[in-house]
């Protein structure tokens, strides 16, 4: 069969992602060294993983409503107050999804007709432009800079908005880069937004991994929440990601025709997921402060480590990724990339698989012991030393 | 615990300027935090650990319970002291529960060790009974597998 000619054109353009791409590789080599993972090396804390094992034993592993549990929307309007003073209904404004993968698929199509512009703020993780794409939407890359701490700024989203302009996607805190917006910045967009019918969606996923002050949500700014769907989840904060669970929060009139989509395609996320996650946003907060307190402890010395290396390093504020520079190397990322796994066995993403403006940058995630952190970062120095002398 | 303290229990071989750059102080600083923690007494001293079945076969030890009677003027602490001035003891703890004192003890072989509880520990005044149980096989020790790494289930590079 000619299954090439089977398949939907759109499906045969989209692009396969650039970190999986590394991975493929990586597999084929023997005792790779990886700082390449985008999710946290610490096991889901035992209150949550007791839960799920209650959860079988009690035999509770039926559908759950197609929105999610009433107990855990209600939790996470609790959560949701709690950290971002922000007010949601449970019963018409929160839906749990598989993941914060399917809040952001949810979101972009339920709001993108074709030829609408998606504003996608770049370097960012992988997903967005495809899923827009498929909608047959024009995703619209703004660039962040270096120079501007990889935030977005009100003249560069000022400068890509149109009439056209449905949608903008705005992942604070970063992945790749690991920069944040602060409520002030965050301000300033806002000014920017208010006055339009553009809706903001805003994945937060990383919320709770921030080294400079607590998190804050676009949804807070005045006049924001209206045009604002939040997008967060389990995976990074409670150490979850085979959990497969996260939730969108938004408007009634939006959400209400999202569950349309989220009920067809998926009818409600793992039940046994659910009742964990109510342990997870109640009872474990202390657990993600130690996480937290480790991260920052091998960010700092990650960010100090680069930059004696010679690749210039910018202090992330939030994640766990550092993203250095490599153009002191004078070679692109995915050189660069190649020959470090090549040479010396070690993994780490080309900062061009998070869009153009990442080329000359690397991702290096710190979601690693501190013992990996510095086996590995030796082997990155002894490489860009060896650069160095054949200059 | 405070970090630096908490980073050299894990790792006490971390330089101090590793220590600076991870806790946000200056090399100074973490000198002059780690020297008053040594003159407190709060770091008692630096080791490694070891696999014994690497670093010295024929190593055994011995975790030892000791049953006590403390006399109005010999009290645990004197029988414990008693018992630390032993170089073969390793380790020694006074307990909660069924017995009193936990001792660790370590020789080249078991009868060296028998031979200790019976002529050293057992002869101590105050020293009611012993109950020694031998080390078979280490899997963790302060919080670092001994007996196999630790594996990372992950992929190489995600999500």
């Amino acid at each position: 069969m000619d299954y090439d000619n089977l398949l939907s054109d759109k499906c045969k353009t989209i692009k396969p992602s650039g970190i999986r791409k590394f991975f493929d590789i990586a597999t084929t080599m023997d005792d790779v060294i990886s700082l390449g993972v985008g999710e946290p090396d610490f096991p889901t804390p035992w209150p949550i993983r007791q839960t799920a094992i209650t959860t079988l034993e009690k035999g509770k592993t039926v559908y759950t409503a197609n929105a999610g549990l009433m107990e855990l929307r209600e939790t996470i309007s609790r959560y949701l107050k709690r950290k971002n003073n922000l007010s949601y209904c449970p019963n018409d404004e929160i839906i749990i999804t598989v993941g914060g993968s399917e809040a952001i698929d949810l979101g972009i199509r339920a709001l993108v007709n074709p030829g609408d512009e998606v504003l996608v703020v770049e370097p960012s993780f992988v997903c967005y432009k495809p899923i827009v794409e498929i909608m047959h939407g024009v995703p619209i890359v703004i660039e962040t800079k270096l120079e501007d701490n990889f935030k977005l700024t009100a003249e560069a989203l000022k400068a890509k908005i149109t009439d056209k302009t449905k949608l903008l996607i705005l992942p604070f805190p970063n992945n790749p880069t690991g920069a944040i917006m602060t409520r002030e910045e965050l301000e300033a967009i806002a000014e920017v937004l208010r006055g339009t019918d553009i809706i903001v969606l805003s994945d937060e996923i990383y919320s709770e991994l921030t080294y400079s002050g607590k998190h804050v949500s676009i949804a807070e700014i005045d006049g924001m929440q209206e045009r604002t769907l939040l997008v967060n989840g389990f995976s990074k904060a409670f150490a979850m990601t085979g959990w497969r669970l996260g939730y969108l929060a938004g408007p009634a009139p939006l959400v209400k025709q999202m569950l349309k989509i989220h009920q067809y395609a998926i009818m409600c996320s793992p039940t046994i997921s659910q009742y964990a996650a109510i342990e997870a946003m109640e009872n474990c907060e202390e657990d993600v402060a130690k996480m937290v307190d480790e991260y920052n402890i091998r960010r700092r010395w990650l960010v100090n480590a680069f930059n004696e290396i010679g690749l210039e390093c910018f202090e992330p504020m939030g994640a766990f990724y550092v993203f250095p520079s490599i153009k002191s190397t004078g070679m692109s990322s995915q050189e660069f990339c190649e020959n470090l796994l090549y040479k010396h066995k070690v993994a780490v993403v080309p900062g061009d698989a998070f869009g153009d403006c990442g080329e000359g940058h690397i991702r290096v995630s710190y979601a690693y012991s501190l013992k990996h952190l510095m086996d590995a970062v030796a082997c990155i120095k002894e490489f860009v030393e060896e650069i160095k002398n054949n200059k | 615990m405070d970090t630096i303290v908490k980073l050299l229990k894990q790792n006490a071989r971390l330089s101090n300027k590793e220590l600076a750059a991870m806790t946000g102080l200056s090399e100074a600083e973490v000198a002059a935090a780690i020297k008053e923690y040594e003159s407190k007494g709060v770091i008692k001293g630096y080791s490694a650990i070891l696999n014994d079945d690497l670093a010295d076969k024929d190593r055994v030890t011995a975790f030892i319970e000791v049953k006590v009677t403390p006399k109005a003027e010999y009290g645990f602490d004197d029988i414990a002291r008693t018992i630390m001035m032993y170089d073969e003891v390793e380790s020694l703890t006074l307990m909660s529960g069924a017995f009193d004192l936990a001792v660790t003890i370590s020789g080249t072989n078991y009868k060296e060790i028998a031979l200790f509880v019976a002529r050293r520990l057992s002869t101590i005044d105050g020293v009611l009974s012993t109950s020694t149980h031998f080390f078979l096989k280490r899997y963790k020790e302060k919080g670092i597998f001994i007996d196999d790494e630790e594996t990372d289930e992950r992929s190489f590079v995600s999500p």
